[in-house]
């Protein structure tokens, strides 16, 4: 754990970021009908959700290491990342929600895509207030920590699985060529790439921030 | 059969000029001003800001940390 002490990947996702910004705007991009300029988005919506898988399997990791050692800091960290996690999940669908208002037409269209992610999103407002909603702290973390365990691939079939399978508008699913296959080209790969790892780091680092203050926090108590 | 196919064939050059979107609208103006580094500039400022934030509430947990 003392790589959450250090300071270089902070140092690092913050450059990786940065550029991202700055190339991410000025560097050319493929004219595309309909995305117009809007596919700059991509540099900013889609790293949104990278970095929210981050701290969710982050969190999952910390659930299975507390169910198999029962050590209370790992319930800790495993709340925090879902806490920054859900901040992501909201960023990636209000973002996503302007971009299909200047593409798709509407802000919400009922797309397959963003109703199951609106439910995923749910399910994990559900891991919250089931967590919130216990006294005695051992079974609220072992709760906690099994429905966590479940909701990831749970949140995984419903965001990248079952759209997929459907007709979409988002890029990759359905009939929909992906942005992997014709639009993306190695130019844009230069940006999004950094800019995937950046915000991941971001997402952790925000993560870690929270968890040194719940660890304070329980210290104290654990002293009173 | 052959209208068919010369429809078809006349609609595949359409699809070409489609993807290569020729003239699809982009901020040309605006990079050509040179006003579009003034966004990029602002940007830039908020997100250092915000990381200088970032970085100054990790040195005071540090501090917090040592004393406790």
């Amino acid at each position: 754990m003392n790589f959450i002490y250090q300071t270089w990947w902070k140092v690092a996702a913050i450059l990786l970021v940065l550029y991202t910004l700055i190339a991410g705007l000025l560097l050319p991009v493929p004219r595309l009908f309909l995305l117009h300029e809007t596919i700059r988005n991509l540099y900013f919506h889609v790293p949104m959700w990278m970095g929210m898988l981050t701290v969710f399997v982050v969190s999952v990791f910390y659930s299975v290491m507390y169910l198999r050692t029962g050590d209370e800091k790992h319930d800790l960290a495993a709340v925090e990342c879902v806490n920054v996690g859900l901040v992501f999940f909201a960023l990636g669908l209000v973002t996503g929600m302007l971009w299909a208002k200047y593409t798709w037409g509407e802000y919400w269209s009922g797309d397959p895509k963003q109703n199951c992610a609106a439910i995923a999103f749910l399910l994990y407002c559900a891991y919250m207030v089931l967590r919130n909603s216990m006294d005695e702290e051992q079974k609220r973390a072992r709760i906690a920590a099994v429905y966590n365990i479940f909701a990831f691939p749970i949140m995984i079939v419903l965001i990248f699985v079952l759209p997929r399978m459907t007709d979409s508008l988002h890029p990759g699913n359905g009939g929909n060529p992906a942005f992997g296959k014709l639009d993306l080209d190695n130019h844009m790969r230069i940006v999004l790439y950094p800019a995937f790892v950046g915000w991941s780091f971001i997402a952790l680092w925000i993560a870690t921030l929270r968890y040194r203050i719940r660890l304070i926090e329980y210290n104290r108590n654990i002293i009173n | 059969m052959k209208k068919l196919n010369l429809l078809f064939l006349a609609l595949l050059s359409y699809v070409s000029v489609y993807a290569q979107g020729g003239d699809v609208e982009m901020a040309d103006t605006l990079r050509s001003s040179g006003k579009i580094y003034v966004v990029v500039l602002t940007i830039a400022i908020v997100f250092v800001g915000l990381a200088i934030y970032l970085f100054t509430i990790d040195r005071r947990l540090k501090k917090i940390e040592k004393n406790s």
